[in-house]
């Protein structure tokens, strides 16, 4: 709904429809808003049936893969005699990326009832909810919200009064964007350094604590609870481009718009139009110069691709970039590319785990090189070996972080190459000669 | 964590050398207690234990590491190695008032470090990570704080606090007065 703006009328707020709405962060509220009605439901449907609707819907996880969730759910082998768990993976950390922080301060107990059906899909009876540290509001509403459920027997081992067992626990995390990673996740919920695991084995075989585990993102656990009340039909139709992507999609928009904000529009929206309708364009006196779509890991795109993407995963990925995080990060002509991406190195080097050589040494030294073009102490070799550097860091780590750093800088040096050479061949940036040029 | 040098964030608090007095008893342990009910191994009640520890004394010493690490039957080395992957875990006294930062691009570009410079001059700190003369305030730099859209945020302790400008930052500090 673009909050914290108006929601705009082309906006389609599903999972949105009650943020800046303070009644439905409690029980009473929720509930009078049609909450847990899903999951009364779902108990009372097979686990199977369950995976069947969320499979139909064509459902997509909103954590930046886009893996379908049904298929994701479905390799939970019921009966197996082991425990499952579900995590919910509420790390939000990549730049330009907030809307998991707003569905949690604004709707705890949707996330609630999304953890109990996924668990209950999946043949979990504990789901953790893994949130960062530094969301200190989500955290807070996020237990209240946990607690009422408790107190309400909505949750806990008689769910619902159906004799069910579902726990649902909020795990806080201690600052580290790696542990936003999957197997990372696991690794610090168990109370180690947060480390990536080596695939395989894929957590559904052996996950958290050894155990067959499926991940998943706030988002797209939330979107469980609509698909279920209206079905894989009504979610499937919200779709303006192709049948792989479907639904609404959040998007938090950030950077240099007049309306940053998170916004809901359905899959396959002009992003042109979302740009300059829906974001308000740039601030008066600018022109935009580059989009980032979908957090820092995604390509940069010039603002022809940016203009002629369609908003979905496909879309994105046929105009240069991909739909990641959906979080959208807008430059405008004042901005020096090259100081943009030094200081997008300078995280990557920075949240590096360190265990692998290419991504500790690459992210590290890709960052001190763009450091010393931004600050004009460049020379002309050094693209060559940034996109040396760059080829070294894609494919060969334990975890994609290490190519997350690449791809901006390839990108940045493909597509804003004469930004870098004049920097290297003495003219300083300036924001008015280039607004002109 | 990865291959840059990072500021060493150290206040010269003499605390550091003080003989540990447990932190787990009374409504503490309780909390620990049921805490580890959660998880089917002890050890995964390590990151909430060490933030009882934060919570309760402000940093996480090796004292109060080797407490959790008894209690989660661990050593105080593997206890260590943890506490120093993660960021938020303080392993010094800080200021009263520990003031993080993002800088990250999204609040880069929009004018994430003027806030810096703003509240560099305004707590008398001058300079990131070192404490002000009156060891109330110390301002440091951080990675995205996951409010990119309300530019700048951030953190006074467990306070989040959103739109921060250079000119609003007196304003701000005057409610850490
Ligand atoms: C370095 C790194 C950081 C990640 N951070 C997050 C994150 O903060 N939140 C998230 O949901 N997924 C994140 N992911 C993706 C997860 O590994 C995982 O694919 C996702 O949580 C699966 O959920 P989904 O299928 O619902 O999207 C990250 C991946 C990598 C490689
Ligand atoms: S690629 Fe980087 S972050 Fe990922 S496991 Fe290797 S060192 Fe760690
Ligand atoms: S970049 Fe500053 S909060 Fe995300």
């Amino acid at each position: 709904m673009g909050f914290p703006h108006e929601s705009h009328q082309r906006e389609t707020a599903v999972l949105s429809q009650h943020f800046g709405v303070a009644e439905a962060r409690t029980l009473d509220g929720w509930k009078k808003r049609g909450g847990y009605q899903a999951l009364e439901k779902a108990l009372a449907m097979a686990p199977a049936d369950i995976v069947t609707v969320i499979k139909d819907s064509g459902l997509r996880g909103r954590g930046g893969a886009g893996f379908p969730t049904g298929m994701k759910w479905s390799f939970m082998k019921p009966g197996d005699g082991k425990p499952h768990y579900l995590c919910c993976n509420a790390d939000e950390s990549e730049p330009g990326t907030f809307k998991d922080r707003e569905l949690m301060r604004w709707t705890p107990h949707a996330l609630v009832e999304g953890c109990a059906i996924g668990a209950y899909a999946i043949g979990a009876e504990t789901a953790y909810v893994y949130i960062r540290g530094e969301f200190t509001e989500p955290l807070y509403f996020m237990e209240q919200a946990v607690k009422e459920a408790y107190a309400a027997g909505i949750i806990g081992k008689n769910a619902m009064g159906t004799g069910k067992r579902i726990d649902v626990h909020v795990h806080k995390g201690a600052g580290a964007y790696i542990c936003g990673e999957e197997t990372a996740l696991m690794n610090s919920l168990e109370g180690r350094r947060g480390n990536p695991r080596i695939k395989p084995p894929f957590p559904a075989v052996s996950g958290l604590f050894g155990m067959p585990t499926t991940i998943n993102n706030v988002e797209t656990l939330i979107a469980a609870a609509p698909i279920l009340m209206k079905g894989a039909d009504w979610y499937k139709k919200m779709s303006l481009s192709n049948p792989k992507s479907t639904g609404t999609k959040l998007y938090s928009v950030c950077g240099n718009v007049q309306r940053p904000g998170t916004y809901e529009v359905v899959m396959g929206f002009p992003f042109r139009e979302f740009l300059y309708d829906l974001c308000g364009g740039p601030v008066s006196g600018r022109k935009f110069k580059a989009v980032i779509p979908g957090g820092v890991s995604v390509p940069i795109q010039s603002m022809e691709e940016a203009e002629a993407s369609l908003m979905d995963y496909e879309g994105f990925v046929e105009q240069g970039s991909m739909l990641g995080s959906g979080g959208v990060i807008v430059i405008d002509d004042a901005q020096s590319m090259v100081r943009v991406i030094a200081r997008i190195a300078r995280f990557f080097a920075h949240e590096s785990c360190a265990q692998c050589t290419q991504c500790r040494e690459g992210t590290a030294w890709a960052t001190k090189i763009l450091e010393r073009i931004r600050d004009g102490q460049g020379a002309m070799e050094d693209l060559d070996t940034l996109m040396d550097i760059s080829e070294n860091m894609t494919g060969k780590t334990i975890c994609v972080l290490s190519d997350s750093c690449a791809t901006p800088i390839v990108s940045g040096i493909k597509k804003f190459r004469s930004e870098f050479e004049s920097l290297i061949q003495g003219r300083m940036f300036h924001p008015v000669l280039a607004a002109v040029a | 964590m990865g291959g840059l040098e990072s500021p060493d964030y150290a206040s010269h608090d003499s605390g550091a050398h003080e003989p540990h007095t447990p932190v787990f008893t009374g409504a503490a342990k309780r909390e620990l207690d049921e805490l580890i009910t959660r998880y089917p191994k002890k050890m995964a009640a390590l990151l909430p234990a060490l933030w009882i520890v934060q919570r309760e004394r402000g940093w996480v010493s090796d004292g109060g590491m080797a407490e959790v690490a008894e209690l989660l039957e661990l050593t105080p080395a593997y206890v260590k190695g943890v506490v120093t992957f993660y960021t938020m875990y303080h392993q010094h006294p800080v200021a009263k008032y520990f003031i993080q930062v993002c800088t990250t691009s999204p609040c880069g570009i929009c004018g994430a470090d003027d806030v810096v410079k703003s509240l560099l001059r305004h707590t008398n700190t001058g300079e990131l990570g070192v404490p002000s003369p009156d060891g109330k305030f110390a301002v440091i730099e951080v990675e995205c704080l996951g409010a990119c859209g309300f530019a700048t945020p951030i953190m006074i302790n467990e306070e989040f606090i959103e739109s921060v400008t250079p000119e609003n930052v007196p304003a701000i500090l005057a409610r850490f007065a």
